[in-house]
This record gives C-alpha cells, sequence and structure tokens, in this order.
C-alpha cells in the first residue's frame, strides 16, 4: 500500500492532523506504537483548554493556542466529547505576584484572548468561595475550559477513521528511508510507503526526525505527578485555579474534570527516561503542600488515585511545527507541550497548510462526515431511554462495572467501535469501566472475558495496555 | 530430645506450645494454656494433618470449575501428592454436593468429593 | 410497579439468612435481588474450610455453607432475581433495579434488608509510589480468577496485607504451583486467623514480615518487581531498610469496606467507622422500614456471625411488616459507646427496650491486648465483666448481657450510654 500521507503518532497532535486530512481525497494512515491512541503526554495532563495569555506574544504557541480555544466548543459537538467553559484564574499572593498577572493580562490582550479581567480579592472570593482567603488578586480568563483529553483524541481518531484513515497500532516507526520522492518506514509490522511524512511522535519526535535529516531541536521529557480526588471533593472549585507561572511551567494547579473529579498538579521534573511514568511519595506531598495553598481544605483523604505523565518538551521554547528544509515531504510537529492540547485541533489545520505548500494535493471529499457519535452511556440516560436501549441491545441491562454502573453493551461498542479498544485500560478510558472505587476488582474479570470473546483470544492474550502487560500468566494446573 | 515450637489453632488464643519430640514419642509439652492445645500439639508432631480444598474440571455445566475437597483431614505429607491427582480429573455436569469425586485419594482411604451442585448448561 | 413485602438486596449469606427467617415469621412476598449469576454470594469463590463451625457444628467449605441456604430458600419458594442490579433505593422504599431480561424494574417494598456485602480496598487508596504495570490484584479478584475461571493470574507472588482472604491465596497460589515470596503486613500484628497463619503461611515456609510493608511497584507492562521496607511505629518506611523483592504479581489484601452507596442514597445513616449504616439491636437502620446485615453492616471475619445478624434482621423486619410500627419511634433509646481499647461497637444504639429479650454486642478492639477485662458500664453500673486472655482487631468480639442486664437497661432511665471498656 502506497499511502499519500503517513501521519508518525496518535496522541492527540496525530489525531487532529489525521481528522484534517480525512476531510479530503487522499489515503493516509496514522502510525501508533502503543496498543491504543491517546497512550502518551494525551492520558495524563491537566486537561486544561487554555486561554491564551500564557505563551509568549508573537509565539507559535500564543497563536495555536488561542485559535484551538476558538475551535473547542465546535470540535466538541463534532466529536461529541465533553468540554465545559469553566474559565480559569491565576491567583496572586504578593506584589510580585500581582506584577505577573498584570503582564500576563497585556500579554493576553495582545494575543487576542477574548474576556481577561483583573479582579481584586473580594471578586475572586466571590467566584470561588474556597480559595486562600490570602490572595490578593487574580487574572480571569473567561475562555479557558476543562476536557477529557484521550476522550478528546480518541473522539477524533475515530473520525478519521470513520472518514478513511488507516490506524495501525503497535506498529513502532524503527527507521525511514527516502528513496526518491518516497518515504519507506520500517515498522514492527513490515514497510510503509508513503510520499509525505508528518512526525507528531510526542516524545520521540527529536529520535523520529534524525531518522530523516540532522535535527536541530531535542525533546526532554518534563515529568508531570498529579492526584485525583474523590467526586465529593468535585465542587471544591468551579474554575481552573493556577499558581503565577514560574520558568518550569504554570506550577500546580487545581480544576474540576469533566467527570466531577478534582484534579491537582503536577510536578514538574526533568527526567532521561521517556516512559518513565512512575510516581513518588516527594511528588505527592508537593502537590499536596502546593495545592492546599491555593485551596486550603484539601487533604490526602480525599484521594482516589495517583498518576504521571510525561511532557514533550522542545529545548527551543515554542512548538517545533515546519517542513523540513532539507527532506521535502517531511514535516515536524514536535515540542508539543502545554498549551499543546487547546492547540490540536488549530495544529491540525495548520500542519495542513504546511503540506499544502509541500505539494499536497487537496481535493474536499464529497462525503466527509464531520459528526461521531460517542458510546451511549447508560448511567446519562432517563429511565425511558434506558427501557428502550435495552429492548433494543438486552446486553445493556447487563451491570458490569457496579462502581460506575457501565453495562455489556457499552464495552463492547468501545470494542467494536472503530478505533476499537483492544485492551483492558482501552476499555477504561472510553467507558469508565474499573475507574471507580473498587478500581476494578469486581469487573476485572468480566472484562478480561468480554474482551477475549469479541476479540476471538483466549483470556490469558489479553492485556491490561498492550504488549507484554497480560493480566493472567496462563491456566491453572 | 528436640524441641518443636508449634502454634495451637484450637481457639484464637493462638498459644505458642513447646514440644518435646523424638520420632514418634512426645516428651514434655509447655506453653498450652488448655488440655486441648496438648492433644493439639501431640497429634500436629506425631501426625500432622489437613483438609485438602481444590477444584477440578467440569464439562457441560454452567461454571468451569468444581470446588472440591478431602471428606476427611490427610497426612500433611501428601497434599501435594494428592493435588498431583486430583489436576487430572474431569467430571460431566449434573454433579450434586458430595458427590465422590475421586475414591481412596493417594492411598489415604479418603475420598474427594464436591462441595457444591453444578446443574448442566441450559 | 412490582409490590413485594420485603425485598432484600443481596443474595448472598446474609440476604439469604434474612430471607428464611423473615419466612419463618410469616412474610409470604419476599423478592430477593442478586447481581451475580447466581445466589450465593463471595462464598462461592471461597472453596477453601472454616465456615460453619458456629453456625453448623461442623466445619464446611464456602460452597458447601451457601449451598444449605440457597436449597432451602428454593424448597422455600421464595422468589429471586439474578443478574439483576438494584440502581437506586428511595428513602419511601421503592427501588430500581435492572436486568436484561426485565430492563428496569420499579419495586414498591413495605420492608427492605440491606445484605450488599462490601468490597476490598485497592491500590489506589493507598497510594503506592511507581509503575503502573499489570499484576497488581486485590486478593479477592485473584480468588475469583483461580477458583471460578481456572486462570492464574501469576507465578511468583508477594502479598500485601495479612487479612484471611491473602493468606488463604498464599496457600492456594501455592498449591497451583506458584512461588509465594512473602506476605507483608503494615501492623506489628496480623489481621488474619491465627489458624489461617499457620495452615496457609507456616505449612508453607511462607514469611510474614510483620511491620514491613511495599514502597515502590516496579515494571512499565508486567509488575517486576516491588521494593519493601519496614515501617516505624508511625507506620512510616524506615530509610535503609528497602528490598527489592522481584515477582510477577502483587496481591492487596488490606481489608475490606462495606459497601454502602445504596444505603447512602437512601438517606441512611452511616457509622463513619464501621462503614456501614448506624443499626440498632434489631439491625433495624435510621430509615424507617429499612433493616440491614452483615458484611453491609460492619465486616465480620466469620460468616456463622453474619448468619446469626441476619436472622435477626429477617425476624424484626417480619415483625414490622405485621405489625406497621415505625421502626424509629419506639420511645427512649440508649447509645452504645466505644470506651478504652474499643474501636466500634454494632448495634450502635439500643431502642425497642420493652421488647427486648436479648442483646449481643459485637465489637472490634483496636490493639492487640493479652489477659484484659472486657467491661460494659452502664453509667455507674457495671452490667458486665469478663476477663479474656487474648483480644486482636483481626477477630470480633462478642458480649451477649444477661437478663438482669438487660433489666437494668430498661429500669435505670436516668442513663442513656452503653459503654463497652478494655480495662488491663
Amino acid at each position: 500500500m502506497n499511502y499519500d500521507v503517513a501521519i508518525i503518532g496518535a496522541g492527540v497532535t496525530g489525531a487532529f492532523i489525521a481528522r484534517e486530512l480525512s476531510r479530503y481525497d487522499l489515503k493516509a494512515c496514522l502510525l501508533e506504537k502503543e496498543a491504543d491512541v491517546a497512550m502518551g503526554t494525551t492520558k495524563a495532563n491537566s486537561a486544561i483548554v487554555h486561554a491564551g495569555y500564557d505563551a509568549k506574544h508573537g509565539t507559535l504557541k500564543s497563536k495555536l493556542n488561542v485559535r484551538g480555544n476558538q475551535m473547542m466548543e465546535r470540535i466538541s459537538r463534532e466529536l461529541d466529547v465533553p468540554f465545559k467553559k469553566t474559565g480559569s484564574l491565576v491567583l496572586a499572593f504578593s506584589e510580585h505576584d500581582l506584577a505577573t498577572i498584570k503582564d500576563l493580562y497585556e500579554n493576553g490582550l495582545k494575543n487576542g484572548v477574548p474576556g481577561l479581567r483583573l479582579l481584586n480579592a473580594e471578586e475572586v472570593i466571590r467566584l470561588e468561595p474556597n480559595v486562600n482567603p490570602n490572595i490578593l488578586g487574580a487574572l480571569y480568563a473567561p475562555s479557558a475550559g476543562i476536557v477529557c483529553p484521550y476522550e478528546l483524541a480518541i473522539g477524533a481518531v475515530e473520525n478519521a477513521v470513520d472518514n478513511g484513515v488507516d490506524l495501525k497500532l503497535e506498529c513502532e516507526v524503527r527507521d525511514i528511508r527516502c528513496t526518491g520522492d518516497i518515504f519507506e518506514l520500517i515498522t514492527g509490522k513490515g514497510a510503509i510507503r508513503s510520499n509525505y511524512v508528518v512526525n507528531a511522535s510526542g516524545l520521540q519526535a527529536d529520535i523520529i526526525s534524525s531518522m530523516v535529516q540532522e535535527t536541530e531541536f531535542s525533546i526532554r521529557p518534563r515529568k508531570g505527578e498529579y492526584l485525583l480526588m474523590d467526586k465529593t471533593m468535585g465542587n471544591m472549585v468551579n474554575t481552573v485555579i493556577f499558581q503565577p507561572p514560574t520558568r518550569m511551567g504554570k506550577g500546580i494547579l487545581v480544576t474540576p474534570t469533566v467527570d466531577g473529579n478534582l484534579l491537582t498538579g503536577p510536578t514538574a521534573e526533568d527526567v532521561d527516561d521517556r516512559d518513565d511514568v512512575s510516581t513518588s511519595p516527594s511528588g505527592m506531598r508537593r502537590i499536596m503542600e502546593e495545592a492546599k495553598k491555593l485551596v486550603p481544605n484539601l487533604g490526602f483523604r480525599d484521594v482516589i488515585t495517583s498518576f504521571a505523565g510525561l511532557r514533550a518538551a522542545p529545548d527551543t521554547g515554542d512548538f517545533v511545527i515546519e517542513a523540513s528544509r532539507k527532506v521535502k515531504g517531511f514535516i515536524n510537529a514536535a515540542g508539543i507541550e502545554s498549551p499543546g492540547l487547546t492547540a490540536a485541533p488549530a495544529i491540525g489545520e495548520y500542519v495542513l497548510e504546511l503540506l499544502k505548500e509541500q505539494g499536497l494535493a487537496l481535493k474536499p471529499k464529497d462525503n466527509f462526515n464531520p459528526i461521531r457519535k460517542s458510546i451511549v452511556h447508560f448511567r446519562d440516560l432517563n429511565d425511558n431511554d434506558r427501557n428502550e436501549l435495552i429492548r433494543k441491545n438486552p446486553m445493556y441491562g447487563s451491570i458490569v462495572c457496579r462502581c460506575e454502573t457501565v453495562t455489556e453493551g457499552e464495552i463492547v461498542d468501545s470494542i467494536r467501535r472503530p478505533a476499537g479498544a483492544k485492551n483492558l485500560d482501552a476499555v477504561k478510558r472510553r467507558t469508565r469501566a474499573g475507574m471507580g472505587r473498587c478500581q476494578g476488582g469486581f469487573c476485572t474479570p468480566r472484562v478480561v472475558d468480554i474482551l477475549s470473546r469479541e476479540l476471538g483470544i483466549p483470556p490469558e492474550e489479553v492485556t491490561k495496555k498492550g504488549l507484554g502487560s497480560n493480566i493472567l500468566l496462563g491456566k491453572r494446573g | 530430645m528436640e524441641e518443636r515450637i508449634i502454634t495451637c489453632i484450637v481457639c484464637p488464643m493462638g498459644c505458642r506450645l513447646n514440644v518435646e519430640a523424638e520420632n514418634d514419642k512426645i516428651g514434655n509439652i509447655s506453653g498450652n494454656r488448655c488440655s486441648r492445645g496438648k492433644t493439639y500439639a501431640a497429634e500436629e508432631c506425631t501426625a500432622p494433618k489437613r483438609m485438602l480444598t481444590t477444584t477440578v474440571r467440569v464439562s457441560g455445566g454452567i461454571h468451569p470449575f468444581l470446588p472440591v475437597k478431602t471428606e476427611r483431614a490427610i497426612p500433611k505429607g501428601l497434599i501435594r501428592q494428592c493435588m498431583e491427582e486430583i489436576r487430572s480429573v474431569q467430571v460431566s455436569a449434573p454433579v450434586k454436593a458430595g458427590d465422590i469425586i475421586v475414591k481412596n485419594i493417594c492411598g489415604t482411604g479418603v475420598d474427594i468429593i464436591a462441595t457444591r451442585s453444578i446443574p448442566c448448561q441450559n | 410497579m412490582l409490590k413485594v413485602d420485603l425485598a432484600v438486596i443481596g443474595g448472598g449469606p446474609a440476604g439469604l439468612a434474612a430471607a428464611l427467617e423473615a419466612r419463618k415469621n410469616g412474610i409470604e412476598n419476599i423478592l430477593i435481588i442478586e447481581r451475580e449469576k447466581e445466589l450465593g454470594g463471595i462464598l462461592q469463590q471461597c472453596i477453601h474450610n472454616g465456615f460453619g463451625l458456629h453456625y453448623f457444628g461442623e466445619e464446611l467449605t464456602g460452597p458447601e455453607y451457601a449451598e444449605r441456604f440457597v436449597e432451602q430458600v428454593k424448597k422455600e419458594g421464595i422468589a429471586y432475581k439474578t443478574s439483576t442490579m438494584v440502581l437506586d433505593i428511595r428513602p419511601d422504599r421503592t427501588i430500581t433495579a435492572v436486568n436484561s431480561t426485565d430492563g428496569l424494574i420499579k419495586i414498591s417494598a413495605a420492608c427492605i434488608i440491606l445484605a450488599m456485602g462490601c468490597r476490598e480496598r485497592t491500590r489506589g487508596t493507598l497510594n503506592i509510589p511507581g509503575d503502573r504495570p499489570a499484576g497488581i490484584f486485590t486478593a479477592g479478584t485473584a480468588q475469583r480468577f483461580v477458583n471460578m475461571e481456572g486462570y492464574m493470574p501469576g507465578k511468583k507472588v508477594v502479598i500485601l496485607g495479612s487479612g484471611d482472604i491473602g493468606l488463604i491465596m498464599a496457600r492456594r497460589l501455592t498449591l497451583e504451583g506458584a512461588e509465594v515470596k512473602m506476605v507483608c503486613e503494615l501492623l506489628p500484628y496480623s489481621g488474619g486467623l491465627t489458624r489461617n497463619i499457620v495452615q496457609c503461611l507456616e505449612d508453607y515456609n511462607i514469611p510474614l514480615r510483620l511491620s514491613h510493608t511495599v514502597v515502590k511497584i516496579h515494571g512499565k507492562d508486567r509488575l517486576k518487581g516491588v521494593t519493601v521496607a519496614k515501617v516505624d511505629s508511625n507506620r512510616q518506611p524506615i530509610k535503609g531498610t528497602e528490598e527489592y523483592v522481584e515477582c510477577d504479581t502483587l496481591l492487596l489484601s488490606v481489608g475490606l469496606i462495606p459497601e454502602n452507596e445504596l444505603s447512602r442514597g437512601a438517606g441512611i445513616q452511616i457509622d463513619p467507622v464501621t462503614s456501614g449504616p448506624v443499626v440498632d439491636e434489631r439491625m433495624a437502620t435510621s430509615v424507617e422500614g429499612i433493616f440491614a446485615c452483615g458484611n453491609v453492616v460492619h465486616v465480620h471475619d466469620l460468616v456463622d456471625n453474619v448468619t446469626m445478624e441476619s436472622i435477626t434482621a429477617g425476624r424484626n423486619a417480619a415483625k414490622y411488616i405485621l405489625s406497621c410500627k415505625d421502626t424509629r419511634s419506639v420511645g427512649r433509646s440508649i447509645k452504645t459507646v466505644p470506651g478504652h481499647g474499643v474501636r466500634y461497637i454494632v448495634p450502635q444504639r439500643i431502642s425497642d427496650l420493652e421488647n427486648i429479650e436479648e442483646l449481643k454486642l459485637f465489637f472490634r478492639t483496636n490493639d492487640v491486648y493479652r489477659n484484659a477485662l472486657v467491661v460494659v458500664h452502664f453509667g455507674q453500673k457495671t452490667l458486665y465483666s469478663a476477663k479474656r486472655q487474648k483480644l486482636a482487631p483481626g477477630e470480633m468480639e462478642t458480649v451477649k448481657l444477661k437478663s438482669e442486664a438487660l433489666a437494668e437497661l430498661v429500669c435505670d432511665t436516668s442513663c442513656d450510654e452503653l459503654k463497652v471498656d478494655i480495662e488491663l
């Protein structure tokens, strides 16, 4: 198979590039080394749709952030993914902080961020009664919001696949050869030929780029640990609460999630290992200390789980999204650190422009369908709709995950739909099965059973998150 | 005489008993707070016995495995051997609780019996 | 709307015993609702013996114990729905449940007995740092895989927590060919029964490391090992005592929590210590006509006690249905108060003093005590005092108050607190 475009990396960046390409009459493939989409930086981050006051005016980051923010409402509607425009606050506790938020305000105005306001302490408390009463003021950005990052990426990939993009999972690119006008990608699943290559490989972006050309940027993984709190804490804040930013990033924040939990983090630690998503006791303590400075009523007792993610921090300080000057047809979409999640839809558009400049013919498809329907969640339906659903498909009457009220119907749908779930974590991300209080204690055996049946593999071959993560190690006896 | 330490399990007290023993001969027993402990310790030193519970594969039933047990306690030293013998056993549904699954396991004179009923599928 | 006299939520040992007792006391229209595909509850996967010594006077396995009750329920013709999940209970005792064949089911019950049991604590609530690989299971999940489905969760196993299910699984996995490297217990004493420590660990030379915990998880895809460390008296890891243990499986046996999401939804008052409903001596909750029994009230270590407690619930539920007397308005009530050394007491209150015939207090201590006195105080009076050679948090204790003591409760109206103390 000869593709017009091969995209390396099915994180949120690759997902939106793929979706943009699927509007046109061409052959594209999306290559992912993991067993599911959204497995890297996209899986574990703050889940914030940033307003765009933070990125320095004139940078690519600032432009794509503001554009991405503007697009998010429409995108979330088309892809049927949750998005809440909560607004955000950057709190100031000192004169120095006040100067910082004033600078952010002015930078934001230049970037074209709508509705920015500097609030006094009283106004902040009215908006957020649970924040530290010692604040002096805050920067309010009403256009900020929250999404579910992996659902956004999954939605975009499902829509791209629906519109003809080939998704290839567990398909790691090991080398790229350029012969004439054609790229040959050597993958774990054989060679793939393509006229154009887009590198959206996140934490691996400098390595992939070096396969084609001498590469001037490098990616440094920067680890961020998070604590997720119980839903009983979900109403502690209404908006995204930031500390004033420092050189290492935006600092520890406190935010509601679209699922109604409360999220706090991240730490920021430069690491060498591009797979190191382990958490640490010191990280957890630091998050709690810092979070309590913003919202004093938080405590460890409310933590349900901790996790860590890696940001793909470039040494250039800005997104590296450009066509190669040396090798025609190769495009980097690299260094996508925060606000990459917000910018992703805009990056998709931007990369398409670059591809066009490189000579890719873009003929719009007549039958492109921008609409993707989410899995129907039984727990969100009223009684009539529930009965109707069960009548049509009795599997919706069988509750598999009792903590999150997830039915067998939803789990089967998550496996059968385009870019469907192939392992336990993939099912969990799409349906929430195993995400509740018992953390999969009761439903794991049932979900293993359903995966085994639907994928036609023995239970021992069912994995938690892909190759080598088997849940069971053989039959007994 | 050799001295052995035995934790009594007759009651929740969990007394640590000192037992003097040589081969099958039991000498002085100390550390027990009641006479039941003495009996337990003597048996534990000379002929320790255990119940064995496990499962065997069952075909055509509502479950793929049938829980079973030794009808009485068997010599502790034979547990692994019995496991081996039971491992190769397969039965067909229906099974009733109390059904004999293996007669006289490993020559112990004790039968392996089903501990639940498993009706046929459908 | 389906109308029943008594709805029993949960078809495990608690629900079955309660339903049978209600039937014995004249209740015809009973419905048991069970989420699994058969009755019997968690006992069906507890294939080991040690059940029934107190209630039946003989040693049974879990499935045998369950089958005795299941057979009786069937013989009595008590209605039950399996593979049916209760989604919601309202304080007016309407229930919403769902299954594949009936769809949504609305039930109006004159009386409800809650018997949903408990769930296992998980890694998340403990926040062990490190990676997130496959190979970490609660002991009960592993038990289900091995005993019901016939699969091995792993070959080299470390068990965190010395709860009974963890101990039982140490033996079970060993007999199935796995190597159980150690059992780590955070506390300086085990939470499991002594006989399980002897027969499940000592018999197979599995070390029990007291005052030890897992401080780090290693392995990106499948678990490769854990770091264990000794902890100090504040349960904090001691630097320099870390030890890497190679394993592919970590089982968690770190305790059970009553499952009370439905109870909370029904507005029932929950005891923060037991995590179960506050109940009186009849097993009546704070909401009229709703009773509770078994592990949903407090975690038991012996199913025999669950059965006894559920019989009490069933009998009083029947009484309520036949008399229609509000379970809450019974005049004066007495609170039970955990005193020195006592973590909790069930029942939390005594409310039907006029009809009280016998009173059993179930309690757990907060530490290990040897040669201590269990004393029950009622104001200035001592209603009970008895020496126990050993008291431990892992073993539930019972005090039975005699009729003279009960007479004091009824007569002395100046006092409304019954206190249990451990005196050394």
